[in-house]
C-alpha cells in the first residue's frame, strides 16, 4: 500500500514536471521578424510611473491616442505602475521572464548597464541622433559604452525649495549661496517657530540626497565620474561629506522626529510641511512642483509662495560650486520591440511631446526649444540652473546601481539617526559592491 | 500507478488459479474495484497535487537554488557562492536585530493576547444582553485589511496626530512618545498594534471552544458546589487545552512571518535601522530594494526553516495529543 501510495505519487510528479516544461518552452516564439514600418498592425506596451489620477496621467493617455492616430497600425497598451513597484519589481520580473513591455521606464546609471550587459536593452544609436541632439549632455546617462539605449523625458538638477513668505518676514533678503548664510537663515527661521528644513528622511532617500550634496562639494568631478564608473570610493572626500552633513545636522535644521517623516504623498510628510505652510524649505528635485501640489490644501497660495533655489556652496571644498546633482526618467524599448517602438519613443522627444509635457507642469522638459512652455517661477529657476551647470552628477544612488545605492542611503540615515559615522557609509558602500 | 497494478496482475492471478474459476472471478472483480478506486483517487488528487507542487514545492526548490548564487535578478544567476549568502545574512547586525524582533512579536503576541482572550472569551461566554454585539465588535479589527489597519494606525500615532491630541486633552501630556519615530519603542508600538488587530480572532477561536465545553460538567461541578471561578479553572480551561494550544501554533506561525503591518506601519528608514525589521521586510529590502536576489532568496530559506522547524517542534510537543497521527506519524 505504501509503495503504491509513493509511486502514484511520483507519477504525479513526472505529469507536473511534463506540464511545466510544456508551458516553458511556450514561450520561446518571439522575436518577430521585423518588417516595414507601419506595415502590420502591432501593439506596444507601454510601461510608466503615472498612476495616480492627474495631469501626468491624462496626458500620456493622449499621447498614446495621437500616436495611434497617426499611425493606426499601431495599438498602445498603457500600464501605469508606482515608480517602486514599477523599478523594483516589475520590470526586473518582466525582463527575466523574456515577457517584458515594449516600452518602459529607464532611470540610467549603474541598473541600465546591468540591463544592458545581460542584453535586455535595444540600441538605439542610430536611430535617435537628433533627439540625442538636441537634449545635450542629459541624454548621455541613457548611454552605456557609447551607445544610446533609451532617452529621458524629464531631467532636472536638484535644489532646495522653499517659502518666499517666511524668508520676507524674517528678513532674508536673497536665497543663501553658501552654507554659512543658509545656517543664519535656520536662525532666523527657528525664531518665528517655523521648521526650517523639512527633510523626509522616512523614505531615506531624502536624507541621503542631503549626502549626496555633501559629497557633491567635496570631491573633485574627477572624482564623482570615476566612483560612478569604477565603484571606488577610497577617496577621503566621502568621508569629508559624512562630516560636513553630520555638523549640518548637528545645527538641527530639521523637524523633530525626521526619521519617521515620509518625502511625499502625504500631508504629514515633508512635502506637506512645505505645501502647508509648517516648513520653510526642503531639499528635492524638480517633479516637485507637481508632488506638492497634490499635497497642497491651497494651491493658489502655494503658487503664490514657492521658490527654489540651488544647493548652497560650502566655502573652501574643492567641489566644484556650480556642479549640480540631478537625474530624470526616460524610456527603453526592450530589446525584442518591434521597430515601431523606436519611433514612439522618437514621438514621445518631439517638440510638440515635449511642449506638451512641460505645460502638465508635472516636470522639466529635455528637448531645445520648449523652454517657453514652462511658465512656473520655481521650474523657470531650475531651468536656468540646469542649464548652467558645470557638470551634472547623476543621483548617487541610481548611478552606483540599487546594490551599493541601497547600502549608501541606509548608512546615511544612521548619520540622520544619531547612530552612524562618516566612515561607516564608505565602509557600507564598499562593502554592498562585493555583496 | 497502472504500471504497478499491472505488474500485480499477473501475480494475483497466477496464485488464484488452482482454487478454481469462482475465485478468481471474485479476485477480478476486487481487481476492476480497486482500479477504479486508484481512478477515483488521481482523478481527485491531481488538480491539488499539481497546484502543490507549481506553487509551493517547484518554488521552495528555485529559492533554495537561486540562495546559493550571487545573484542580481539581471540574467541568469552565473556565479555560485555555495553557503556564503546564509554565513552574510548572521553576519548583518540587521538581520539579527530582525531575528530579535520576531521574537519579541511571537512571544509578546502569545503572552499578552492569550491571557486578555482567555479573560474576554470567558466574559462573554456568560449571558448578558448584548453579547452579541459585543462579539462582533471584538472580532471587527480582524476582520479589517491589515493594510487598512496599518494605515490607520500609522496616522493616529504619527507625531502630533490622534493619539497625542488625545492624551493631551486627558492631562496624560507627558505620556506622549514618538510613537513610530523612537527606535527604541517603535517595535513595541507594532506589537501593541498588533496585539490590537489579532487578539479578536485569538476570542473568537476560545469562544468556539467553549460552546464544546459539555453543560452537564459545569452543572456537575455548580451542584457539587463548585464556584465560577473554580469551574472555569478546573474544568472548563483545562477542556479549552486544544483550541489553546492551536491558537497559539497559528498565532506562532504568523508572527514570524509577519510581513504587511511591519511594511505599512514603519517607514523604510525605520526598517533599515533595525528597529521595526522583521525577516519577511527585511528580506523584500535587501532582495527587491538593494537588488541582492541572491541574498533576498537565502533569507526566504531562512525564514521557511525557521517556520518550518518551529512548526515541526509545537506540533510534536505541544499538538500531539490534539493531532495524533497526522504529522507524528505514530498512528494508533
Amino acid at each position: 500500500m505504501a509503495t503504491k501510495q509513493r509511486r502514484s505519487a511520483v507519477l504525479a510528479l513526472l505529469m507536473t514536471g511534463v506540464l511545466v516544461v510544456a508551458g516553458c518552452s511556450g514561450g520561446d516564439e518571439e522575436a518577430a521578424p521585423q518588417g516595414e514600418l507601419y506595415k502590420d498592425p502591432v501593439t506596444l506596451t507601454w510601461w510608466h510611473n503615472a498612476p495616480q489620477d492627474g495631469p501626468g496621467k491624462t496626458y500620456w493617455e493622449k499621447v498614446a491616442k495621437d500616436f495611434s492616430a497617426l499611425h493606426p497600425t499601431v495599438k498602445i497598451e498603457i500600464e501605469a505602475i508606482e515608480t517602486n513597484q514599477l523599478q523594483r519589481t516589475r520590470i526586473p520580473a518582466a525582463l527575466l521572464s523574456n515577457d517584458p513591455p515594449d516600452i518602459f521606464m529607464t532611470w540610467g546609471g549603474g541598473e541600465m548597464t546591468e540591463q544592458v550587459e545581460a542584453d535586455y536593452l535595444k540600441d538605439v544609436t542610430d536611430q535617435v541622433k537628433t533627439e540625442v541632439a538636441s537634449i545635450g549632455s542629459a541624454a548621455e546617462i541613457w548611454q552605456v559604452k557609447g551607445k544610446q539605449y533609451g532617452l529621458p523625458y524629464r531631467m532636472g538638477v536638484e535644489g532646495l525649495w522653499y517659502n518666499k513668505d517666511m524668508f520676507a518676514q524674517v528678513g532674508i533678503a536673497a536665497p543663501p549661496t553658501t552654507f554659512e548664510e543658509l545656517n543664519a537663515a535656520v536662525a532666523k527661521l527657528k525664531a518665528i517657530n517655523v521648521v526650517p528644513i523639512a527633510v523626509g528622511a522616512g523614505d531615506k532617500w531624502p536624507a541621503a540626497h542631503w549626502w549626496y550634496n555633501m559629497a557633491l562639494r567635496a570631491c573633485s568631478v574627477d572624482t564623482l565620474k570615476k566612483a560612478s564608473t569604477d565603484k571606488v570610493f577610497d577617496d577621503p572626500c566621502f568621508v569629508k561629506a559624512g562630516q560636513d552633513l553630520k555638523a549640518f545636522i548637528d545645527t538641527k535644521p530639521f523637524q523633530d522626529n525626521f526619521i519617521a517623516t515620509p518625502g511625499q504623498n502625504d500631508p504629514t510628510s515633508a512635502n506637506g510641511m512645505l505645501a502647508n505652510g509648517k516648513a520653510a524649505m526642503e531639499l528635492m528635485g524638480d517633479w516637485n512642483r507637481g508632488t506638492l501640489d497634490t499635497v497642497a490644501t491651497d494651491k493658489a497660495k502655494l503658487a503664490s509662495f514657492l521658490g527654489w533655489f540651488p544647493v548652497p556652496a560650502i566655502t573652501g571644498s574643492p567641489g566644484d560650486p556650480k556642479a549640480a546633482l540631478g537625474g530624470g526618467d526616460g524610456f527603453s524599448c526592450s530589446k525584442n520591440a518591434p521597430a515601431e517602438c523606436v519611433e514612439f519613443l522618437k514621438y514621445l522627444l518631439s517638440p510638440e511631446v515635449q511642449q506638451g509635457y512641460a505645460e502638465t507642469g508635472t516636470g522639466l522638459p529635455v528637448v531645445k526649444g520648449t523652454d517657453a512652455a514652462v511658465k512656473d517661477p520655481a521650474l523657470k529657476s531650475i531651468l536656468e540652473s540646469t542649464s548652467s551647470a558645470s557638470y551634472v552628477q547623476l543621483w548617487l544612488d541610481t548611478a552606483y546601481g540599487s546594490t551599493v545605492g541601497t547600502a549608501m542611503n541606509d548608512a546615511v540615515v544612521a548619520i540622520f539617526a544619531g547612530n552612524g559615522t562618516p566612515e561607516k557609509v564608505v565602509s557600507a558602500m564598499k562593502a554592498a559592491a562585493s555583496k | 500507478m497502472t504500471s504497478a497494478n499491472q505488474i500485480r496482475m499477473p501475480a494475483g492471478g497466477a496464485s488464484a488459479s488452482p482454487a478454481g474459476p469462482h475465485k478468481a472471478g471474485r479476485a477480478s472483480a476486487r481487481r476492476a474495484d480497486n482500479r477504479r478506486k486508484w481512478y477515483e483517487i488521481i482523478g481527485l488528487t491531481t488538480p491539488a497535487v499539481l497546484i502543490y507542487v507549481m506553487f509551493v514545492l517547484v518554488p521552495m526548490g528555485f529559492a533554495v537554488y537561486y540562495s546559493l548564487f550571487r545573484w542580481r535578478g539581471v540574467g541568469p544567476p552565473t556565479e555560485f557562492v555555495g553557503l556564503r549568502n546564509y554565513t552574510l545574512a548572521f553576519q548583518d547586525p540587521i538581520f539579527l536585530d530582525a531575528l530579535r524582533n520576531n521574537a519579541i512579536i511571537v512571544f509578546g503576541s502569545l503572552l499578552i493576547q492569550g491571557p486578555i482572550a482567555l479573560g474576554v472569551a470567558l466574559l462573554l461566554n456568560r449571558r448578558f444582553r448584548g453579547r452579541a454585539v459585543f462579539r462582533l465588535l471584538v472580532f471587527v479589527p480582524y476582520v479589517l485589511a491589515e493594510v487598512t489597519v496599518g494605515i490607520m494606525w500609522k496616522l493616529l500615532l504619527t507625531g502630533g496626530g490622534t493619539v497625542d491630541a488625545l492624551l493631551r486633552s486627558l492631562g496624560l501630556g507627558s505620556l506622549v512618545q514618538a510613537w513610530l519615530a523612537d527606535l527604541d519603542l517603535v517595535i513595541w508600538t507594532l506589537l501593541a498594534v498588533l496585539t490590537w488587530k489579532y487578539v479578536g480572532f485569538a476570542i473568537i477561536l476560545l469562544l468556539a471552544g467553549l460552546s464544546n465545553v459539555p453543560d452537564e460538567l459545569t452543572e456537575a461541578a455548580a451542584i457539587d458546589g463548585a464556584s465560577w471561578w473554580q469551574i472555569q479553572r478546573h474544568v472548563t480551561i483545562p477542556l479549552l487545552g486544544p483550541t489553546i494550544r492551536i491558537w497559539m501554533f497559528l498565532s506562532m506561525i504568523g508572527s514570524l512571518q509577519i510581513f504587511d503591518m511591519i511594511w505599512v506601519t514603519s517607514v523604510p528608514a525605520v526598517r533599515s535601522l533595525g528597529a521595526s525589521a522583521t525577516m519577511a521586510t527585511y528580506m523584500v529590502d535587501n532582495g527587491f530594494f538593494a537588488r541582492l536576489w541572491g541574498y533576498g532568496n537565502a533569507v526566504a530559506v531562512i525564514l521557511f526553516v525557521i517556520s518550518f522547524v518551529a512548526a515541526l517542534l509545537f506540533q510534536r510537543f505541544l499538538l500531539r495529543r490534539d493531532i495524533d497521527g497526522a504529522i507524528t506519524g505514530r498512528a494508533k
